[in-house]
């Protein structure tokens, strides 16, 4: 008999159980609350709701075959997903895309990027209260998924690129559509910034609420926009850039304090560096083949390859063992939300139950992710 | 002062509710009113399939290379063909199991006569299981209204 069971026994404590279909956990999240009246004194995450058992599917299947059930993972980040693998396997080959398709490329991440904070700052604003900006960002989103429809034919599981490239031609009006968007839309950030960033509603519901340091973060191997909010300017396009990150100017936003509101601030910030790089790529979108020469039957040589990218979410890791077959060896995904989710824990102890919502939406887990 | 005054006024809901009023009559509406109005889904689109035939001669297209089938991830194409008497390929029965289709087009790209397609397509419910199953005249034709049968 564990401490745990006895404390409930012999105290007021309360058990309560948050979801598998509560709305505000993303998805199919349990989250078991030891409450004391109501604060928390410890939370445990019970997650594989979504298993499908992606990793053991991509060993029976061929390399490319394997590229479609990426996008299900991180549902509303498709397509950097899919560049992760697709980066994976063409270092497994020693093929590089060409620089069209590299540029490409770092578009649509970069507007999957935009779509994913979108959705996760619609929702996360809907868990606490506000319900305005979901509508809006909504809206936003559909210009983003509109470009990618009209790129690859699919609006939320894209696959988009192909091992050694990409599939499709750009079309006529790819160009006229990312400007377009590039326009309109930092006036649109600016419209949710008015709504919430200055709202003492949302100021006084977010400051504070579960702060989680550098430390911690490193402890746990937090990364993306949580651990950019504590203070460390760690972006993988920075540090170790992919697909021709480094040709482009933009900063990483950091702050402080490590709280609920300064990981909202980072992520608008995030949106508002996505454009400068969409902006600066657009107009060097050059000319010439955007496949490489990778041969119909891929069949990799001897070895393993860990290749990580910034994901909307975080560090996104493919590690691929290859043992000289049609069919990768081993596919280990190190996805951002499943390291992520450990910092729940730590952030909602103390907290009260109505904040426990804030923080779960604040880390933007998605639960394809989680539980692949 | 000037800080205190803002908090007293309500300046930061009142912005608020300006941008809030400001989107009343938007430009642009989003919302679709799909079965009135149908949505334009773009040309490269990846719908329901279909297997062309020759406008012309009402021959199929399909040369019963297989590729399509070995290349799909779901394992949900099935060609049959049979031997005619210059020993050359003659299709005769074509299954596409769209239950289990994923729709992400690799049966599509590797065709190289560009007889199997994914059209613009969308509306694919069916009664049964079965209904989903689409023999070689449906992906040739469309698929045919099934009335209901309890």
């Amino acid at each position: 008999m564990n401490s745990a069971t006895e404390t409930f026994l012999d105290s007021n404590e309360l058990v309560l159980n948050m979801g598998p279909q509560h709305p505000s956990t993303h998805g199919v999240l349990r989250v078991i609350l030891r409450l004391d009246g109501e604060k928390v004194i410890s939370t445990e995450c019970i997650i594989g709701y979504l298993h499908r058992g992606v990793e053991k599917i991509a060993e029976n299947r061929t390399y490319a075959m394997f590229v479609p059930y990426v996008d299900r993972m991180d549902y509303v980040a498709a397509v950097s997903n899919g560049l992760g693998y697709c980066l994976a396997i063409e270092k497994l080959l020693s093929v590089e895309a060409p620089p069209r398709a590299q540029v490409t490329r770092v578009i649509l991440t970069e507007l999957n990027r935009i779509a994913s904070h979108l959705l996760w700052l619609g929702t996360h604003a809907l868990d606490i209260g506000a319900m305005t900006p979901l509508f809006y960002c909504m809206r936003e989103r559909e210009e983003v998924l509109k470009i990618f429809e009209n790129y690859c034919g699919a609006r939320l599981t894209t696959h988009a690129f192909r091992i050694g490239g990409l599939q499709y031609q750009l079309q006529e009006t790819f160009e006229q559509e990312v400007r377009r968007f590039c326009a309109g839309f930092p006036a649109k950030l600016a419209e949710y910034e008015e709504l919430l960033t200055g709202n003492r509603i949302w100021v006084d519901r977010l400051t504070g609420i579960g702060i989680l340091r550098e430390q911690d973060c490193k402890e746990l191997g937090v990364t993306g926009p949580v651990l950019r909010a504590a203070g460390v300017a760690w972006d993988l396009r920075k540090a170790q850039p992919y697909s021709g990150y480094e040709q482009y100017e933009f900063a990483i936003p950091t702050r402080q304090n490590g709280d609920t509101f300064d990981r909202y601030m980072v992520r608008i910030e995030e949106m508002r560096q996505s454009i400068r790089i969409i902006q600066q790529a657009v107009e060097r979108i050059p000319d010439g083949p955007i496949m490489a020469k990778v041969p119909n039957v891929i069949k990799p040589p001897v070895g393993e390859v860990y290749v990580s990218i910034e994901a909307p979410k975080g560090e996104l890791g493919y590690f691929v063992v290859s043992d000289g077959s049609l069919h990768p060896y081993r596919v280990r995904v190190r996805p951002p939300s499943f390291l992520n989710l450990q910092a729940l824990e730590r952030m909602a102890k103390g907290a009260l139950v109505a904040d426990v919502v804030a923080i779960i939406g604040t880390i933007d887990i998605v639960l394809g992710e989680v539980d692949r | 002062m000037n800080k205190l005054l803002r908090k007293i006024f309500l300046i930061d809901l009142v912005r608020g509710l300006w941008v809030t009023f400001r989107n009343q009559k938007p430009a642009y509406i989003y919302t679709e009113q799909y079965p009135q109005e149908r949505p334009a889904v773009s040309e490269r689109f990846r719908g329901a399939p279909r297997l062309n035939i020759h406008p012309e001669s009402g021959e199929t297209l399909c040369i019963s290379c297989n590729l399509c089938a070995i290349v799909c991830p779901e394992n949900l194409i099935v060609v049959g063909w049979q031997r005619d008497e210059k020993n050359r390929k003659q299709l005769t029965t074509f299954t596409y199991d769209l239950s289990r289709c994923m729709f992400c087009g690799l049966c599509e790209d590797a065709c190289p006569v560009d007889a199997l397609e994914l059209t613009q397509d969308f509306e694919l419910a069916s009664y049964t299981r079965e209904g989903q199953i689409w023999d070689r005249q449906m992906l040739e034709e469309g698929p045919r209204p099934t009335p209901y049968q309890s």
